[in-house]
């Protein structure tokens, strides 16, 4: 592909060169190219600022009792933790993708094998675009409209409202690795007597299951790194709580987004922490959802 | 194509059906919570809806201690702020998709697909740390010599007013211009990727330089996919709340001046709502419905853009 595109490059420097091309196309051109570099620049740099600059803050914070003290009770105050964070992070992020990746497989299942010329399969299929684009707070919003104001501020609040952020990434993505599945396969699976529901679990499934898995994966890096849903329906402890269903709880992202706004130096640098912490777990991830991928692409 | 085309399983037995119907229930839930979101959004946000009737998106008094809730400001907010995002990213998109797609030696691209696919997988909220603490302070002297440059000067004098602090509009277009521009990238470079190759090296053998070559080849080919993308890069401006309710400065007026402080839907949502009670409240929940409706009408003029133009491709 490169030898091709670039072989007339190389005719233009040499046979037409300088002389057949006018001076001021050739300016032309050379401003374009240095504007498309200087754009590339314009992404990197500033992501190499931040990237540095919460790992240099945050790397001057975090230590052991960081990572499992609970938050202190007075915000003002300095010094670690932000245990409970990360395990609600966990918890929460957690509860989700249980929710959320069983129901948008099976809802893919049907978009992929059952629905096609079905009339709802399209409807679905952009229900589903038009849940992707929903902002994040408003999914906060509805959770809270229909869940909080009954039961209170939970990690389970906080997990429907992730889960239904995750729903239609989750769809989406697996429905199109299943898509990816060659018929040859099923229609062997059919020659050999399975029925159809056989077929999908014990063929089409882990045919495309890298890809499934990957996409879920990227999905829930997303969740974890969500706050605007988390705001109104977790609530903001400071100690520890596993409980899904019972009291109210925090997170990395909620923490971060409270404690940037405090104007004390102490919980500005929990902030930074909580945010190397958060960028951390979403990282490996995003990491490990591409190596399953790579690794298992063959086709 | 994908489907068990001419071998037909059996008969199907009763597990089949059961199998069937609960995928089928899985995937009827997004409809059920498409619903639920607008209903009870809606019933919630009723009571200011009714107190404030169409000046609740007319009027640009909000006011909670006087039960004042008119949403222009942040309308005009939201709006602002993602025009001002745009028209940052969209150029910085553009450039670096040309740059995968066309420019970039085969061993520079992986390293930067990569870097562009990190910036996205950074939190929101850590943006808006950054933002916060770092950008937004650093960012106060440079306003400030903009502004006394401009002094003057009408209508960019009055948009380059002297800044408060760094916490304005612009700021907060910077950090969602960083936050969508990863996504606006990927789109656009789908699209570049799908230009024939024939058409790109027929302008080169004609003697275009690659620039010509991008213009005549790249971009007539790639005009909806590139709208759809900016589309939707739009539609994650204006529901991204947690940065811009950090560097926006969280003040509800209506003003020319990119460098003053000012506030946005979703941002005004996320730093309100914890204290919120009655009617308060009930015109937060408010405005989150208006945001759900404009990001939806975005998205979906978005995505009919580019199915339209994957059924132009297809037809070809």
């Amino acid at each position: 592909m490169t030898l091709t595109t670039e072989a007339p490059a190389a005719l233009r420097s040499t046979d037409l060169g300088a002389r057949t091309v006018r001076r001021s196309r050739r300016v032309r051109d050379g401003i374009a190219t240095g504007l498309i570099f200087a754009s590339v620049l314009g992404a990197v740099v500033p992501l190499a600022f931040v990237v540095g600059y919460v790992v240099r803050e945050g790397a001057q914070v975090i230590d052991l009792h960081f990572l499992i003290d609970a938050v202190p009770i007075s915000s003002r105050r300095s010094g670690p933790g932000m245990g409970p964070a990360i395990v609600g992070t966990i918890v929460i992020t957690g509860a989700a993708a249980l929710m959320a990746i069983p129901l948008g497989i099976l809802a893919a299942i049907y978009l992929a094998e059952y629905g096609k010329g079905k009339r709802l399969t399209p409807v679905i299929r952009f229900l589903s675009d038009v849940m992707a684009g929903v902002p994040s707070i408003v999914m906060g919003l509805f959770v809270y409209t229909i869940w909080v104001l009954r039961y209170g501020q939970t990690a389970f609040a906080g997990a429907l409202a992730l889960g239904a952020l995750m729903l239609p990434i989750v769809i989406r993505s697996s429905e199109a690795m299943l898509r990816l599945v060659p018929s040859d396969l099923r229609e062997a699976s059919y020659a050999l007597g399975a029925r159809r529901s056989r077929t999908i679990i014990t063929v089409v499934l882990p045919a495309a299951l890298p890809g499934v898995v990957s996409g879920c994966l990227l999905a829930v890096a997303r969740a974890a790194g969500e706050t605007a849903p988390l705001l109104f329906t977790i609530g903001a402890a400071r100690s520890f709580n596993t409980y899904l269903l019972q009291g109210t709880n925090t997170a990395l992202s909620t923490q971060i987004f409270r404690n940037a706004q405090l104007p004390f130096a102490g919980p500005q640098e929990r902030a930074w922490g909580a945010a190397l912490t958060l960028i951390f777990l979403v990282l490996l991830l995003t990491v490990v959802a591409r190596a399953v991928s790579a690794r298992f692409t063959v086709r | 194509m994908t489907t068990a085309s001419s071998f037909r399983p059996a008969k199907p037995a009763r597990a089949d059906r059961a199998f069937r119907a609960v995928t089928l229930v899985s995937g009827l839930t997004v409809l059920v919570v498409l619903v639920l979101i607008v209903v009870s959004t809606t019933r919630e946000a009723m009571p200011a809806f009714r107190e404030e009737g169409l000046g609740f998106l007319t009027s640009d008094r909000w006011a909670p201690n006087v039960d004042a809730f008119g949403a222009l400001p942040f309308i005009y907010g939201t709006l602002t702020i993602s025009a001002i995002a745009l028209l940052i990213a969209v150029p910085v998109s553009i450039g670096i998709a040309l740059f995968l797609s066309e420019v970039a030696p085969r061993w520079l691209r992986r390293p930067v697909s990569y870097a562009v696919d990190l910036l996205a997988a950074v939190p929101s909220v850590v943006f808006g740390l950054w933002g916060l603490l770092v950008l937004a302070p650093a960012l106060t002297g440079v306003y400030g010599s903009i502004s006394r440059a401009t002094d003057g000067v009408p209508v960019v004098g009055t948009l380059f007013g002297p800044p408060v602090n760094g916490k304005s509009y612009f700021t907060a277009g910077i950090v969602l211009a960083m936050m969508i521009s990863p996504i606006i990238t990927s789109l656009v470079r789908e699209v570049f990727d799908t230009v024939p190759r024939a058409q790109k090296e027929a302008a080169l053998a004609l003697g275009a330089t690659r620039w010509e070559m991008i213009r005549q080849a790249v971009f007539p080919h790639s005009r909806a996919g590139m709208v759809g993308a900016v589309m939707l890069g739009l539609g994650r401006a204006m529901g991204e709340t947690i940065a811009a309710a950090l560097v926006i400065g969280s003040s509800p007026q209506i003003t020319a001046r990119l460098f003053g402080a000012g506030d946005a839907m979703a941002a005004v949502i996320a730093n309100q709502f914890g204290e919120a009670g009655g009617t308060h409240r009930s015109a937060l929940i408010g405005l989150g419905v208006v945001l759900f409706g404009v990001t939806v009408l975005v998205n979906v003029a978005a995505q009919t853009v580019v199915r339209r133009l994957s059924a132009v491709e297809s037809g070809r």
